[in-house]
């Protein structure tokens, strides 16, 4: 019987510590939107949503932990949404 | 007659392509909200004004609290997944139970942001909306698309996880599946229990041709309460990768809406 893909996974304090990360920066994002960095905000915003999302990838979502073609899946995923946004985004911009 | 007989079986869900299959399926809940963060960015950069106007009347503490809300809730998940693969059955299901219970609170806070913004007479056509500067009526129609529509993820990533916890709560059986490929050359016999010295506990009908599959289920006594199946794993890590990509989705929501006054 195929044994289930079981790699060593973290423990439950490795979790609470991504999880007391993802409350700082959100309390870090809530805390610089009220600093007016005119065009400058989104660009920190998007920042700490991308750092969160990381974390939340990585740890909770168990990538870091996978092999590789899923890795390889999931940076494939993201560059296809980075090309149709970045060109979409351009044409609409440079028009 | 009676020779014993190694069979093929069918061994439901294999884990790692259920995970990639989860994965995939992902990779397209991304591809939609993408497209929709993409026609967000393209109306905020021609209607920058009005969309820093319109998110003035969004409530940054409600927004807040439903993000601290979310998180904890993914954490609670994986969590969740630890103790089952520490093999503790209770500790699975009060943290799956407490994943559920803040995806409601998160929804019935929803419903009063929601409420009050319909009640301000911001809703899609309202007459408020299209008197307000055209930017502004584009910023509230994505705003109750795009909230709307994860609030439905949410809705239904409960009903996911509510299920995987009945799933876990049952009392675990072992099932085995023979079909019709395994099937055709055991037609004329007999399926048996043997027990101890030899003897027979059961005995099946003669299968014939009219048999398209047979099933092999074993249900544990009932003193194994706290037992948990193997199989039971990968749809929990499943459900779990569905209810943290409905975070992911959050985390973006939270600043491009409400944070930027």
């Amino acid at each position: 019987m195929e044994k289930n893909t079981l790699h060593k996974l973290p423990s439950y304090s490795l979790y609470i510590f991504i999880w007391l990360a993802l409350l700082m920066c959100t309390g870090l994002t809530v805390a610089v939107a009220g600093i007016n960095l005119r065009n400058l905000a989104i660009v920190v915003a998007l920042f700490i949503a991308t750092v969160k999302t990381i974390l939340v990838v990585l740890y909770f979502m168990h990538l870091k932990y996978e092999d590789h073609s899923f890795k390889i899946m999931f940076s494939f995923a993201l560059c296809t949404l980075a090309v149709i946004l970045t060109l979409t985004f351009s044409d609409i911009i440079f028009r | 007659m009676n020779e014993a007989q190694t069979l093929h079986l069918d061994h439901a869900l294999p884990a790692r392509g259920a995970k990639i299959g989860m994965w995939l399926f992902l990779f397209t809940e991304l591809l939609l909200f993408g497209g929709m963060f993409l026609l967000y960015a393209v109306y905020r950069f021609q209607f920058a004004e009005d969309f820093h106007n319109a998110a003035t009347d969004l409530n940054i503490f409600m927004g807040t609290i439903n993000t601290i809300i979310l998180l904890t809730s993914s954490l609670t998940m994986a969590l969740s997944i630890v103790a089952f693969e520490k093999g503790n059955k209770n500790v699975t299901l009060i943290f799956l139970g407490v994943t559920i219970l803040c995806g409601l609170l998160f929804m019935v806070n929803k419903y009063f942001e929601w409420t009050a913004k319909f009640h301000h007479g911001i809703y899609p056509g309202s007459e408020l909306l299209e008197a307000r500067a055209h930017g502004e009526n584009l910023f509230y129609g994505l705003y109750f698309v795009m909230t709307g529509l994860h609030g439905l993820h949410v809705i239904v990533g409960m009903i996911v996880l509510l299920v995987l916890f009945t799933f876990i709560m049952k009392n675990p059986y072992e099932k085995v599946f023979l079909r019709s490929h395994s099937l055709a050359h055991i037609f004329g016999s007999r399926l048996s229990i043997i027990g101890d010295n030899a003897k027979k506990l059961w005995e099946s009908d003669v299968i014939n041709e009219n048999f398209k599959e047979i099933r092999i289920q074993l249900f544990y006594k009932n003193n194994l309460k706290d037992k948990m199946h193997e199989r039971d794993l990968i749809k929990l890590e499943n459900g779990g990768l569905y209810w943290h990509l409905v975070d992911i989705i959050w985390i973006f929501l939270f600043p491009l809406f409400y944070l930027i006054t």
